[in-house]
């Protein structure tokens, strides 16, 4: 895992500096509400519904044993005991206070940990596959790629200023687990055919909220030591022409909708060509320097079963569940990748104790090389554990609540805090995810329906990111009540898809319902080994609108 | 109204106006349209031109030789298109002064400067709000940037490249 030297350090302290320097002149009146507010926004400092916010970036969803002890411990002394894990792996403290922040800043600092260009119109944190450097499937590690555009892109004196927020995320697996399409940018590791050569492709325009647009191919294959001056070169591009007269139409997926792909390609590269490559790439020495962080562990040779492992399966049907749903295939015979789901029956998706995160730093520590990564489903994943291990991190993690056996399944819900928290919202999510994870406790039932998302928001920003859930379900308010749209069909990853709508709104109340019909109609109609998802491609809408508008029509 | 390069505040020399023929002395700043039609372009004038940010690089950059002072206009802070106005500028080779003005915040000034601007005016209530103190102690905050090619010869890269050949 990168480690930050002196001069990351530095950076992070000072810019700590510069935002209890902002506060004063803020106090002072030397800088005006309006002029404040874009400074606290890109120091992670949200103003929520009941208090402040504090949004602390986690790069690319990685984190060691002594962060997450330290998020523990801010957790207890200057929040409410609690953090809350989102779908672009951050960890927001929903009770931040406000005097407190330089000194939780001063913490994270100590951690190599800040929230710096967590919100605000620049380039926000960077994400990427949460299975990076362990996945089967990997062509190379994004990490080292993902942790040069965290450094490229922090204080970027010419970006920080955009027209709206731009989010990047990086894979580098044949499979995306990024939700790349949904991205402003996405920086896809390939290799070109005919070379045999390593290189990126560039996908632009993608975005979520009130217009969902899915992300184009801006270049095929960039060459890798190009990636920083072409990056420079569509940010400028963007910088440039994106609009500010709408705030609603000013991400980079309007301007590439409004003037075409192929013409933003073509000023793209005409920037690129004019920008002076030696001089602003990364150097391969600087790339190599942290590729180094990046280095695979120690592993030990083991074989590909454990036969401790099998013996316990045999004895425990929860860790038999628990196997069977949470382990993801490891490069490296004798491991796996094991998610850790934080959506327990009856909790709230993404929340973490600090109770929790102490437990789970224990387990990173002791079982996975000091490591632990954050999915933008809201999980957690100990990227490489021996599978002789399983059986006793699932008691650990039992004792702490943490060992639901649900991941990918219909309780595995993403959600936004909603009108929880949310001084946007339109609606409540978490209720509405708790009683879906209520409806379909059952193991037995979660697993005869198999893979399934669910993804709720509680306004149409969509940061629960409903538009790509299998069943997307959006909180509106209509004269005065809560009023919940469905969307069927939606895929974040590469059979990239939509939502299509299903019909009117529905009470809170009949939410449960509704989705148990939709299930109920997959159940009937799927063939064998066909899952949720690939049964609403297989049948179209038709058949679960006519199940959903049964109880629509009940209610109106 | 205040103007500031990277040593402090300094006085303005440059005369304002419409219209090149409404010159009073011999150094006019004006918009960069008017400079565009007038035949006093070919004049002994000393010409500084105010841009807005939606300006095309090519038109401006054909007049980059009778120009010796670009003003890149800042709607608001929050408007950024003038930080990359002035890059293209500097990449296409102006090699004259380069003023920001407009309702900038003293944060923005190493921003700036990075850019390739020499000097920030700042005009209304924002000048008499952030005294020049603010704006000096603005450059100090961060000692190195990230990025390689911002201005400084003095960037994280670099110092670590020059680090590894030391050891
Ligand atoms: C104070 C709380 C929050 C506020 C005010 C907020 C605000 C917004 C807004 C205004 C948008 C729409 C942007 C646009 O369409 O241009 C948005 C999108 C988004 N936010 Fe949030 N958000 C909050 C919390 C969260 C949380 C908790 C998550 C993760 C669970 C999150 C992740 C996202 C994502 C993934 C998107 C949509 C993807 C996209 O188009 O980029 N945000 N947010
Ligand atoms: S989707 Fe809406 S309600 Fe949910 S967190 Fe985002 S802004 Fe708030």
């Amino acid at each position: 895992m990168y480690l930050y030297d002196e001069f990351d350090e530095r950076l992070v302290r000072e810019r700590v500096a510069q935002f209890a320097s902002q506060v004063e002149r803020r106090l002072s009146g030397a800088l005006t509400e309006d002029e404040f507010r874009p400074l606290r926004l890109k120091n992670g400092l949200y103003l929520q519904l009941h208090s402040y916010m504090l949004r602390v970036a986690i790069p690319y969803g990685a984190l060691n044993a002594r962060q997450l002890r330290q998020l523990g411990f801010i957790a207890d002394v200057h929040d409410r005991g609690y953090g809350h894990f989102t779908t672009r792996t951050n960890l927001q403290f929903h009770w931040a206070r406000l005097k407190d922040v330089p000194t939780v800043l001063g913490l994270l600092a100590d951690a190599g940990m800040h929230c710096i260009q967590t919100s605000g119109n620049c380039i926000r944190n960077v994400t990427a596959d949460p299975f990076a450097g362990v996945a089967f499937d990997e062509i190379e590690d994004p990490r080292p790629v993902a942790e040069l555009i965290r450094q490229w892109s922090s204080l970027h004196p010419e970006f920080e200023w955009l027209a709206r927020k731009f989010k990047i995320a990086v894979s580098g697996a044949a499979q995306d687990r990024t939700v790349m399409k949904s991205h402003d940018l996405g920086v896809r590791i390939v290799r070109d055919a005919a070379s045999g050569e390593i290189g990126y492709r560039i996908l632009v325009g993608g975005g979520l909220g009130r217009s969902p647009m899915e992300a184009q191919i801006l270049r095929d294959f960039l060459p890798r030591q190009d990636l920083l001056a072409y990056l420079e070169a569509a940010l400028r591009v963007y910088n440039l022409a994106g609009r500010r007269d709408n705030k609603w139409k000013a991400r980079i997926k309007f301007l590439v909708h409004d003037i075409g792909v192929e013409a933003f390609r073509a000023q793209v590269e005409d920037e690129f060509a004019r920008i002076d490559k030696a001089k602003t790439n990364a150097r391969p020495a600087e790339e190599a320097r942290i590729a180094a962080f990046f280095a695979a562990p120690p592993y030990e040779n083991l074989p590909g079963v454990s036969r401790k492992l099998e013996r316990s399966i045999a004895r425990d049907e929860e860790l038999a569940r628990f196997v069977e749903h949470n382990l993801t295939r490891h490069k490296r015979k004798g491991y796996a990748a094991l998610t850790i789901s934080l959506k327990p029956v009856g909790g709230i998706p993404g929340d973490i104790s600090s109770d929790q995160m102490r437990v789970v730093a224990d387990l990173a520590e002791q079982y996975s090389f000091d490591e632990a990564r954050v999915t933008y489903a809201q999980n957690l994943v100990l990227p490489h554990v021996r599978l002789g291990d399983v059986p006793h991190i699932f008691a650990r993690l039992k004792e702490q609540g943490l060992a639901s056996a649900n991941v990918g399944l219909i309780t595995d819900i993403v959600s936004c805090p909603g009108l929880d928290y949310c001084g946007l919202a339109t609606a409540r999510s978490i209720p509405i995810a708790q009683a879906l994870a209520q409806t379909f406790a059952d193991p037995a039932r979660q697993k005869d329906i198999g893979e399934l998302s669910i993804k709720i928001s509680g306004c149409i920003n969509a940061c629960g990111h409903h538009h790509v859930g299998a069943i997307g379900i959006l909180g509106l308010e209509k004269k005065g009540a809560e009023s919940y749209q469905f969307t069927l069909g939606g895929d974040p990853g590469d059979s990239y898809a939509l939502g299509e709508l299903l019909g009117p709104g529905l009470p809170a109340e009949k939410v449960p319902e509704a989705v148990e019909r939709l299930v109920a109609v997959y159940l009937a109609r799927r063939q064998p080994d066909e899952t949720f998802i690939e049964t609403t491609r297989r049948l179209g809408l038709a058949p679960f609108k006519t199940a959903f508008k049964e109880i629509a029509d009940a209610v109106a | 109204m205040l103007l500031l390069d990277r040593h402090g505040p300094k006085e303005d020399v440059w005369e304002r106006a419409e219209y090149l023929c409404q010159a009073e002395t011999n150094f006019v700043l004006a918009p960069f349209g008017a400079i565009a039609e007038s035949p006093l372009v070919d004049s002994e004038l000393r010409l500084g031109a105010l841009l807005e940010p939606d300006r095309a690089l090519d038109e401006v950059a054909s007049f980059f030789d009778r120009l010796d002072l670009i003003v890149i206009h800042f709607p608001s802070a929050a408007d950024g298109r003038g930080f990359s106005v002035a890059r293209q500028l500097r990449q296409a080779g102006f090699k004259g002064v380069l003023r920001a003005f407009g309702p900038l915040i003293s944060d923005q000034f190493p921003q700036a400067l990075a850019c390739g601007f020499d000097e920030v005016e700042i005009i209304g209530a924002s000048a008499a709000r952030q005294p020049v103190e603010h704006w000096m102690e603005a450059l100090k905050r961060i000692s190195f940037l990230y990025q390689r090619d911002y201005g400084a010869t003095d960037s994280i890269p670099e110092q670590r490249l020059a680090r590894a050949a030391h050891v």
